[in-house]
């Protein structure tokens, strides 16, 4: 029993210890940490591109997940940051595109879209109104609608 | 008439742009660096870690950088090419091992062979970085001012080799 407890207060006491080193990244800066997933946030793993680079489990995005906690340590700012990897990988590795000549379909392509099919609804609309005129029976057509109201067979009932 | 054509002619429209959708390969992102300075590096020899080799050493040659790993199996597809490249003197390739060990590295050339003058340990994957590497194997064809002019996503193949990087090299070396 003696011998029970003691290796079972050895694998709470160790397993704590190697748990503790294995964070240890995550508690020696947490404000850094958390600029550095903010970040990461915002760029694309390039490897499996639907994922930025903090959702991603490649090695690429493990490095340079790396490269940005460093280039953080060494007092660089995001606005740096993004440079650095847009420089090497391109705009492409922006998460979310910028506004920019090249993009600008992107952004407002699906508004113009938007307004184009109501400018189209408007003038389909306005025209079928168009079409409808309200126009009362003449005489010979009312005396007609008569006849052939009185020359109908009688509904069976049902 | 036209109340017909109209949806055909933008039915038409979409299927030309689906179609050239599909054609491109979306894993394929334009390198930033194309027609700009190649990154400099200097890095040890994997032959041999007391000598180095740096980028700059190459200035007034042109010269393809080949990525390449031992773990990466599309390098094994494109070794042939690169072995037939070495092989007719065409362009000089100097290797870039990708994070990859040093005995991996030197086996993996023994076992298939050595197209490279020389090949540079990028351990730690830092100078890969620097050249946007982002898929193993990627080809830099560099020009005799240090200016990347083609890059290969992926491996070189035969088709690529012969109608796009030899056509160009030859066009960079007038």
């Amino acid at each position: 029993m003696k011998f029970f407890i003691v290796s079972f207060l050895t694998v709470i006491v160790f397993g704590h210890v190697a748990a503790a080193q294995e964070a240890k990244p995550m508690a020696e800066d947490p404000e850094l940490e958390k600029r550095v997933l903010a970040l990461s946030h915002e760029l694309r793993c390039l490897v499996c591109q639907n994922e930025t680079l903090a959702d991603s489990r490649a090695d690429l995005a493990v490095d340079l997940r790396s490269e940005i906690r460093e280039q953080m340590r060494a007092g660089k700012s995001e606005k740096e940051i993004i440079a650095f990897m847009t420089e090497r990988y391109g705009q492409f590795v922006l998460y979310r595109p910028p506004v920019q000549p090249t993009t600008y379909l992107l952004w407002f392509g699906p508004f113009a879209l938007l307004l184009g099919g109501l400018a189209f609804l408007y003038r389909t609309l306005s025209r079928r109104r168009e079409l409808i005129v309200n126009r009362s029976l003449s005489a010979e057509e009312r005396s007609r609608v008569a006849e052939l109201l009185k020359s109908a067979p009688e509904k069976e009932s049902a | 008439m036209t109340r017909y054509l109209i949806p055909l002619a933008i039915f038409v429209v979409l299927v030309v742009f689906l179609a050239i959708g599909l054609g491109h390969d979306p894993r394929e992102v334009p390198s930033p660096l194309i027609n700009k300075p190649a990154p400099a590096f200097q890095l040890t020899q994997l032959h041999d870690p007391s000598k180095t080799f740096s980028a700059q050493e190459m200035r007034g040659k042109i010269w393809l950088l080949n990525v390449w790993a031992s773990w990466c199996v599309s390098c094994r597809d494109e070794h042939p090419v690169l072995l037939e490249l070495a092989r007719s003197g065409q362009l000089p390739i100097y290797g870039l091992n990708h994070k990859d060990k040093r005995d991996d590295g030197l086996a993996w050339l023994s076992d298939f062979g050595d197209p490279y003058v020389l090949s540079v340990a990028d351990t730690d994957g830092r100078v890969s970085i620097d050249y946007g590497v982002y898929g193993v194997p990627e080809t830099y064809l560099i020009d005799r001012g240090g200016v990347i002019r083609f890059k290969q996503i992926g491996p070189v193949t035969p088709k690529v080799l012969q109608e796009q990087i030899l056509p160009l090299a030859k066009e960079l070396s007038k």
